[in-house]
């Protein structure tokens, strides 16, 4: 269609823009140059600072505290793609077979605790992690017969399986969500068709529906990456005796050291440096999502 | 071998039974296993919600004594009472004077109702201009809006702090909601519900002479008004939970947000947590009521980004 005059005037969409373009100016774009510029600098506190050139990331490589933040990290972000998802998407094909109401009521009290923010479901688990008494050492005690008096949260071996749990508890009812959702569109006359030509439930699972929600699961799988770099205020108030650190650094997260560098010791240039670490990692993850959805698609 | 345990062991024994009944139609042995899965999960979910439920009115004496609540026959004034409320509320000495800890919940309401509002008037302002109007950069724009979201928001922290302590913003709620007044997420949400408009009837309004804001405001937002409703929803829980920005910014007693209190609170109240608990129960209200009354836009609003048709 050939649109041969404007029917309003020229500037309305400008004026509908304004807000957003200034505060983006203001709040996003001059903020993400002046990270740049900041990461080619020491500071300390927000008033002073000297050049140090690329002193910032080499500190960062020879720091073992930040590499200890950054296994601790990764290691999460393993255990979130192999543990969470796979019980996400158990959970979801469970769900999806039965009839809507109960559906509907699952489906509610298993996403119940993405409603409470991580620094309200550390808080509550910094507690049933207790000693002898916490309700998960005692349900532990009951299932295995072990661990009713294990110091989750001041045992360096136990902290990261503390923070696992606890994600999971928070994110396995999220990412069903999702699943769910995709396998409701699946459809239905070709896994019948399988059916028919006697391939088995897991069979049908493999070749037809799993490849059928391909998109969602390829999305999904990468939002958790990328939410698992970001991982902060799970282990800050789990572990807020320590001040998120962990004993010997166990609990340690990027996010956690950066906030450390940067805003209780106030040297916001490392911190700029770690923040570019972070956003290389999810960059690069999210670059890796699109070839993917190309190679999928094909 | 404990209780649990012998529960465990006969529902995976009944399973077994029902699939060797009939091993060519395993459908009952399913159907067992599949509702014994789920509820096994629901209550390991909802679990921790009635302990803390428990725990926040059980007196400090008994607060290890009883796993979930007391029997009814231990019910009394000594076992299950206010008194952890009481204590919360009663406040503490800081430099800014007493201070009580409705200060923090009416700080949380106004940070989350203030962004939500300004996010959701500012995204769908936004959203709207990129879906029906014509101008010139508009695909530029697009793909830098599009792009800025994959910059994660810890990166601009540090030098949003430091602008904001030079200009003096620093330690104010109104300073802490000022950077995220609008979000390239909503603008997006809101290009996509507004694409779905017909243009006939943006004209139309335009034919009997209303002016484009008055089109935006009254034609256009009531169509839209499932996608605001699931965005205002993201957006207070969003605000209403957020700890990050909060904690770098507020430094004064009486300024903080119940997220950045309720953790200061669990090493001030060490041995006492009946109290932090409680006040993490009390903070747990409003979202757990906004969902219930609207969950439907809710989960329908979370997957809308994500799965098509």
């Amino acid at each position: 269609m050939a649109q041969t005059k404007l029917q309003y005037k020229s500037w309305v969409p400008f004026a509908f823009l304004g807000p957003y373009l200034l505060l983006t100016s203001v709040f996003f774009l001059y903020p993400f140059i002046n990270a740049l510029v900041l990461t080619f600098y020491q500071t300390n506190g927000p008033k002073s600072r000297v050049f140090v050139g690329l002193g910032n990331f080499k500190y960062l490589l020879s720091d073992s505290t930040f590499h200890q933040a950054l296994t601790n990290t990764t290691l999460f972000a393993i255990a979130s793609v192999c543990l969470q998802l796979p019980l996400s998407m158990g959970l979801a094909i469970l769900l999806n077979q039965g009839n809507s109401r109960l559906k509907g009521f699952f489906r509610l009290v298993l996403f119940s605790p993405n409603l409470v923010g991580q620094i309200f479901v550390g808080i509550l688990f910094s507690v049933l992690f207790t000693p002898r008494y916490g309700l998960i050492n005692r349900t532990v005690q009951g299932l295995v017969n072990w661990g009713l008096e294990e110091r989750w949260l001041s045992n360096p071996v136990l902290v990261m399986p503390a923070i696992i749990l606890t994600s999971l508890w928070l994110w396995v009812g999220f990412n069903m969500v999702y699943f769910l959702a995709a396998l409701q569109s699946v459809d239905k006359s070709l896994e019948e068709a399988a059916r028919i030509d006697g391939a088995n439930a897991w069979q049908v699972f493999w070749h037809i529906t799993l490849p059928s929600m391909r998109h969602v699961v390829v999305f999904v799988v990468i939002m958790s990456i990328i939410g698992s770099y970001q991982l902060f205020e799970l282990p800050m108030a789990l572990l807020s005796s320590t001040n998120g650190y962990g004993p010997d650094n166990s609990g340690l997260t990027v996010i956690t050291y950066l906030n450390e560098v940067a805003f209780r010791s106030g040297d916001l240039g490392l911190g700029s440096a770690v923040g570019w670490v972070v956003a290389l990692i999810i960059f690069t993850v999210s670059l890796i999502q699109i070839r993917l959805t190309k190679v999928v698609e094909d | 071998m404990n209780p649990l345990q012998i529960t465990l062991l006969a529902l995976g024994a009944t399973f077994l039974l029902l699939w060797a009944k009939s091993p060519k139609n395993p459908r009952y042995a399913w159907r067992f296993g599949r509702a014994v899965v789920l509820t096994l999960a629901s209550v390991a979910v909802l679990a921790p919600f009635v302990w803390l439920l428990a725990a926040v009115f059980k007196d400090r004496s008994v607060l290890n004594e009883y796993m979930f609540f007391p029997p009814l026959a231990d019910w009394s004034k000594k076992t299950m009472n206010l008194e952890n409320f009481s204590r919360l509320f009663q406040g503490r000495p800081s430099v800014q004077g007493r201070v009580y800890f409705w200060q923090y919940v009416l700080n949380s309401t106004m940070l989350a109702t203030v962004s939500t509002t300004a996010q959701l008037f500012f995204s769908s302002l936004a959203g709207y201009a990129l879906a029906k109007y014509q101008f010139f950069g508009k695909k530029a724009l697009m793909a830098c809006m599009l792009g800025s979201m994959m910059i994660p928001g810890v990166l601009l922290l540090a030098p949003i702090y430091a602008m904001a302590v030079k200009f003096n913003f620093v330690d104010s709620l109104f300073g802490l909601m000022l950077p995220g007044l609008v979000t390239a997420y909503g603008i997006f949400l809101f290009r996509q519900a507004c694409m779905a408009i017909p243009n006939e009837l943006i004209e139309a309004g335009r034919i009997d002479g209303c002016s484009e804001f008055g089109i935006f405001f009254k034609l256009v937002m009531p169509l839209v008004r499932p996608m605001s409703a699931a965005f205002c929803l993201v957006s207070f829980l969003g605000n209403w939970n957020s700890f990050f920005a909060p904690n770098v910014f507020l430094h004064s007693q009486d300024k903080l947000t119940l997220p950045v209190v309720l953790n200061l609170y669990i090493t001030q109240y060490e041995n006492d947590y009946g109290v932090f608990l409680a006040g993490t129960a009390l903070a747990m209200l409003p979202p757990a009521i906004l969902f219930f009354a609207l969950q439907r836009e809710f989960i329908s609003g979370l997957t809308s980004g994500a799965v098509k048709g």
